[in-house]
């Protein structure tokens, strides 16, 4: 039988979205009084948690600071109900190792970790649900996160993940277009200077398809960083009428 | 930047749950968008913000039912059913619903292409529907409700808004409605109930004033069928499908492509793959057995208990009865098959369960009209003997008797003895000869239709010249004495050589082929026509091209003295024809001259003769003769197939003679530069790209092929050794009998036809890259790019190799790449077939026009009832019947090994002198055939007299 058909004739993707439509972002900050900061992201069927402590001194093997910056620690993990299917997941497989070596990377890239010398800066990140391109939440989610703390950044960290099918770049893939046998790249974007946080493609694509995913991606990226814009200074907002009254 | 909150209004989640492979149950949750900007795609609508507009103000079909402009929205079932009728070009202004995409989708893979196909065509005005995620539109399963039943209701949903949305348009002032198409009465009944504007697609199509003939391509649906059958059950049930793969999981049945034998309608096989070698074939025979299965179906079949299995019958069977629905006759038939077998020549037979897919497309054939004069039912015959004849409806039977039409099938119920059909199309009159080289090529699926304009917009403009940018990058070659040997009539030269003595006292070789991948650029339309067509047909006195003619014979072809862009192949070689240097380079030639094989014969044994093309042409084929001597003792076969050629009459363009065609010293000479350019290739792409080099192998025949070949040879008591292609070619050599000088032709011809298939294939997906014939390890096709699609991609590759290209994708990639030589593999075998029923086809006529001919001849194969002669004056073959139907076989003996057939005291054994009268069959018109009837050795009753030869009048025209 024939599989999915990822992308009409008529420009229509699975869930009826054009090519380079993002998912539906529903955003909280700060669900958690405890930690210095937290979100919680819903990216259509994606859902994660993103809490943030620091900085603070380090823990641990003291031996691990550095002299001139912050220490970025950070962990990533998946609920067991996450997926379709209930799975226990051991902490430090090899899967979560390498994503949270990814979110480390990405926020070295983005936190002005030298106004915080010799000391460190947590990051937790859990997915609550998945349904593809678990990285770019975590990456979105976790740069609320990391504003609702207050930590200084150069800028908005967005991510998304970009396929190609069709000879069409499809913007925020979900689970069923993600492992459909679609090249996908994942693009972690400081959008107002254009800056490439980090840039992560597994699978195999042919370079001359690349400028144009390339380009997709960067245009997802920037539309991201409206909608979180727009979460943050809704944030604020209602923040300061707190603090008014 | 969309972001999608401003459009979207709900979302909803689908959740289903699927089983998985290891039988766990896992909950799906998908997002499903509604969305608000799905335009109606009408003209009159003034309120959608649609950029263009796909459905006509207004769309009038003449029509008593419906006399108001309509549009008209199919449900799945008529699209899966009537697609003929909807590919009409009366059919217009058709609203295809998501849902019903969706489903032909799943349900037809060849209906969903054809469905496509009228979308993207302009005049048929097919607007496709996003029904399933506007948000009016859109509706949720409910519980208890099953998915077609849901499916159907959001085909109302759809239809209702529809009607809705454009009666309260302003400008819809001619009273524009919907009308929902069905066939299934709940449906209808249902929707009747909403309000809405339903028909049979049957009622519907007879509602139409102005295009009666419509009707009779309607495929027939259940409720008609019951009228014509009989109520006896012929063939047994066919399994359900659960219950087929179930028996196939657990071996007991056994999935394979069901091949219905040519000769004989009570016989087939199926052939189950196996992992690697291990495929085998199963005989399946008798109706009940075959059970409706056609040719090409995919089926399931149960083995038989060891003790019924049976041989293959030697018989020859046509399934000649007229419209008979009594299967009397058939039972002695059946019995007939059953009779003599030799345990040891007895196969695994089985019979067929179940069909797991049709594989039913449009046939050509005739009609048989019926008796009766005012029936409206009718058999048809297929061209295609392998095709049972099929059962239509027609009221056009009296225009259509005589002439070549097509049909498709529609089913087959278990009591009916033929499959119900209906008719699409007619090609033409029988026997035209238009009519019947279109029939060749739509039966052999050749794609012949003129090239389209899409497509011929990415040709070169005219004038064209050879810009000074593309000499910069272009090796100059133009001062080079090269030259093109070809066919008389060539006009699409694809290669030229020239060769020419260095100081050194070495020689410099070159062969120059067309740069056609200069001008067909990967991707665009005129690369994927190319590519789909894979290589150029070659009929008698007509070629259909693979790339439009300016290329084929004009920019590409490498005439003389005309700059053309070149891919060339040089190599420089001392006079051993050793090769000390290959190169390969994007070069500018000018050809000196383009010379048939037999000019280039002239120029070389002429001594009087002493240019620079003739020195270049002795140089080269000094060379040849070296390099096949040196091909010939590493166990190359040469093998030998009869190739006729026609003169054909200049204005009627009838044959007007035949003769074989003639070897020249040349032919082989342009062959062996070929053959080394092709391999040099080779190994050049695969080692520059050992995962996606195309090449091309010959794979070695299994043992058994040979045992024919051997039982004839020994007959003769010549001893053929078959352990390697070496020692076959050198048994071949030595196989003379004396006082028969054309034995060894025949052993050659008899060989050939052991030979497997030369296939294409793609590095990365194959490890066996041998070429049998050819005895090299490695082998590809370059030396031809104007008609062979295969060539392209190689010198699209030896480009990148050599970096005068860039690459692309689709090269890269040995998927695609391994599904592209499956269709040159297809194509390539399908032009073959179609070139060999053109000589047939061309046969006949010449037979025809010479009227009765007395020949002399060989047995080529001695079979039950039959010996095949082969007739080398003509290059042609027929069958000489021993008992033909009504009359009383003579005592015939036939024996297995050997294989001999003794006819009253004569015994014909194979490579047996005899002589036959030929003449043109043409009791039958759809199948006109060579009659061979034998006139030597003299068998009182069998053979005929010799009669009076060609009459004369006709003398002087042929002698011409």
């Amino acid at each position: 039988m024939a599989g999915l058909e990822l992308l009409s004739d008529q420009g229509y993707r699975l869930d009826g979205r054009k090519a380079t439509e993002l998912r539906k972002f529903q955003a909280r900050m700060g669900p958690f009084a405890q930690a210095d900061g937290s979100a919680y992201l819903e990216q259509g069927n994606t859902k994660a948690l993103a809490v943030v402590y620091g900085p603070h001194e380090m823990r641990g093997s003291r031996s691990r600071a550095l002299h001139d910056r912050a220490v970025i620690n950070c962990q990533y993990s998946m609920a067991t109900f996450s997926t379709a299917e209930r799975k226990r997941r051991p902490h430090g497989d090899r899967k979560s190792t390498e994503m949270s070596l990814h979110l480390k990377q990405t926020f070295e890239a983005a936190v002005m970790t030298q106004l915080y010398p010799r000391s460190q800066i947590d990051i937790y990140v859990k997915i609550l649900q998945s349904d593809g391109g678990n990285y770019s939440v975590c990456v979105n989610a976790a740069t609320l996160a990391v504003i609702d703390a207050g930590i200084p950044m150069r800028d908005y960290v967005c991510a998304c993940t970009v396929g190609f099918v069709d000879e069409t770049p499809l913007a925020d893939l979900c689970y069923a277009e993600e492992s459909g046998g679609v090249s996908s790249l994942a693009l972690a974007l400081l959008p107002r200077g254009g800056q490439i946080a980090l840039l992560q493609m597994d699978a195999r694509l042919h370079q001359d398809h690349l400028e144009t995913l390339m380009e997709a991606a960067m245009t997802a990226c920037k539309g991201v960083s409206k909608v979180l814009d727009e979460v943050v200074r809704q944030h604020l907002r209602e923040a300061s009428m707190l603090t008014r009254e | 930047m969309n972001i999608l909150g401003i459009i979207i209004i709900m979302l909803k989640s689908k959740t289903f749950v699927k089983k998985t492979r290891s039988g766990g149950v896992m909950k799906v949750v998908r997002e499903h968008y509604l969305r608000d900007d799905i335009w109606c795609g009408s003209e009159v609508c003034a309120e959608c913000k649609q950029d263009s507009t796909v459905l006509q103000k207004d769309s009038l079909i003449e029509s008593n039912l419906c006399p108001y402009p309509h549009y008209l929205v199919p449900d799945t079932n008529v699209v899966l059913h009537q697609i003929d009728v909807l590919e009409d070009p009366v059919i217009r202004n058709v609203v295809i619903l998501q849902t019903v995409l969706q489903e032909a989708r799943h349900r037809s893979a060849p209906v969903y292409k054809r469905l496509k196909d009228i979308l993207h065509e302009k005049e048929k005005h097919f607007y496709t529907f996003t029904n399933e995620h506007h948000r009016e539109t859109f509706i949720e399963r409910e519980p208890g409700e099953s998915a077609n039943d849901r499916n159907d209701r959001a085909i109302r949903m759809a239809v209702k808004w529809y009607s809705q949305h454009l009666e309260i348009q302003k400008s819809n002032t001619d009273g524009l409605k919907i009308v929902l198409l069905t066939n299934d009465q709940g449906n209808k009944q249902k929707a009747e109930e909403d309000g809405l504007l339903v028909y049979k697609f049957e009622e519907y199509i007879k509602g139409l004033t102005a295009n009666p003939e419509l009707v009779d391509r309607l495929a027939l649906s259940n409720d008609d069928k019951n009228e014509i059958t009989t109520s006896k059950v012929l063939y047994p049930e066919h399994l359900p499908l659960s219950r087929i793969q179930a028996g196939i999981k657990n071996s007991s049945f056994l999935q394979g492509t069901f091949r219905a034998s040519r000769d004989n309608y009570l016989e087939a096989t199926v052939f189950v793959q196996g992992e690697g070698e291990d495929s085998k074939e199963v005989l399946i025979q008798g109706l009940q057995n075959l059970n409706r299965a056609v040719h090409q179906d995919v089926v399931a079949v149960q083995l038989l208990p060891r003790n019924q299995w049976v041989a293959p019958s030697s018989f020859v069977l046509q399934d000649d009865g007229a419209a008979k629905d009594d299967n009397v006759d058939e039972d002695e038939e059946e019995k007939a098959l059953r009779l003599s077998a030799a345990e040891a020549a007895k196969k695994p037979t089985g019979k067929v369960v179940g069909i797991i897919k049709r594989n039913w497309r449009p046939f050509c054939g005739m009609l048989n009209v019926s008796q009766i004069k005012e029936s409206t039912r009718h058999l048809f015959t297929p061209a295609d003997r392998r095709i049972p004849r099929i059962r239509i409806e027609t009221r056009q039977s009296a225009t259509l008797a005589g002439q070549r039409i097509m049909v498709a099938i529609d089913g087959w119920p278990k009591d009916s003895r033929y499959p119900n059909g209906h008719f699409v199309r007619s090609l033409g009159g029988a026997g035209d000869k238009d009519t019947e080289e279109e029939v060749l090529l739509l039966e052999h699926d050749v794609p012949h239709q003129s090239f389209s304009q899409a497509v011929l917009s990415f040709l070169p403009k005219t004038p064209w010249a050879i810009t000074p940018e593309e000499m910069k990058n272009r090796e100059d070659l133009r001062h080079l004495t090269v030259c093109s040997v070809d066919p008389p009539g060539c006009t699409d030269i694809d290669d030229a050589l020239h060769c020419r003595e260095l100081e050194d006292g070495n020689l410099e070789v070159g062969v120059h082929i067309a740069d056609v991948s200069h001008f067909i650029r990967p991707g665009n339309a005129l690369d994927k026509e190319a590519a789909n067509r894979g290589t150029t047909v070659y009929l008698c006195g007509k070629r259909i091209d693979m790339v439009p003619e300016l290329l084929s014979s004009n920019l590409c072809s490498l005439r003389s003295n005309v700059e053309r862009l070149a891919f060339s192949c040089i190599w420089e070689m001392n006079h051993n024809a050793e090769i000390l240097k290959t190169r390969f380079t994007k070069s500018v030639i000018n050809s000196k001259a383009s010379l048939t094989y037999a000019e280039a014969q002239m120029r070389i044994d002429d001594t009087g003769k002493n240019d620079d093309i003739t020195k270049s042409l002795r140089g080269l084929n000094k060379l040849a003769k070296i390099l096949k001597r040196q091909r010939i003792e590493k166990g190359a076969l040469t093998l030998s197939s009869l190739e006729v050629r026609f003169h054909i009459d200049s204005e009627t363009h009838d044959p007007i003679d035949l003769q074989t065609k003639e070897l020249m010293e040349t032919n082989s000479m342009v062959e062996e530069f070929m053959l080394l350019a092709n391999i040099s290739v080779a190994q050049k792409i695969y080692d520059e790209f050992p995962e996606c080099a195309l090449l091309r192998k010959h794979p070695a025949p299994p043992p058994s092929n040979y045992d024919i070949l051997l039982k004839a040879a020994k007959s003769k008591d010549v001893e053929i050794h078959t352990d390697s292609a070496k020692a076959l070619a050198d048994s071949l050599d030595v196989a003379k009998v004396d006082g028969f000088p054309y034995f060894n032709t025949l052993l050659r011809i008899l060989a050939t036809r052991c030979m497997m298939q030369a296939v294409y294939f793609c590095s990365g997906m194959d490890s066996d890259f041998h070429h049998y014939g050819l005895a090299s390890p490695i082998y590809t096709h370059f030396t031809s790019p104007i008609r062979r699609y295969a060539d392209i991609i190689v010198h699209r590759l030896l480009a990148v190799a050599i970096g005068a290209d860039s690459t692309y994708p689709d090269l890269m990639d040995k998927h695609k790449q391994s599904a592209l030589t499956n269709n040159l593999n297809y194509r390539h075998k399908m032009s073959q077939y179609a070139q060999r029923s053109s000589v047939a086809f061309h046969t006949q006529l010449f037979f025809k026009s010479r009227g009765i001919l007395n020949e002399e001849g060989f047995v080529l194969f001695v079979r039950k009832n039959a010996i095949i002669v082969l007739i080398p004056k003509f290059g042609l073959e027929g069958t000489v019947f021993f008992d033909s139907k009504g009359k009383v076989s003579p005592d015939i003996v036939f024996e297995e090994e050997g294989p001999t057939l003794k006819v009253k005291h004569h015994t014909f054994h194979i490579f047996d002198r005899v002589k036959v009268t030929i003449s043109l069959d043409d009791s039958n018109i759809q199948h006109q055939k060579i009659r061979m009837a034998l006139t030597e050795p003299l068998i009182p009753g069998v053979s005929v007299p010799a009669p009076e030869t060609e009459p004369q009048a006709k003398k002087p025209k042929l002698d011409r």
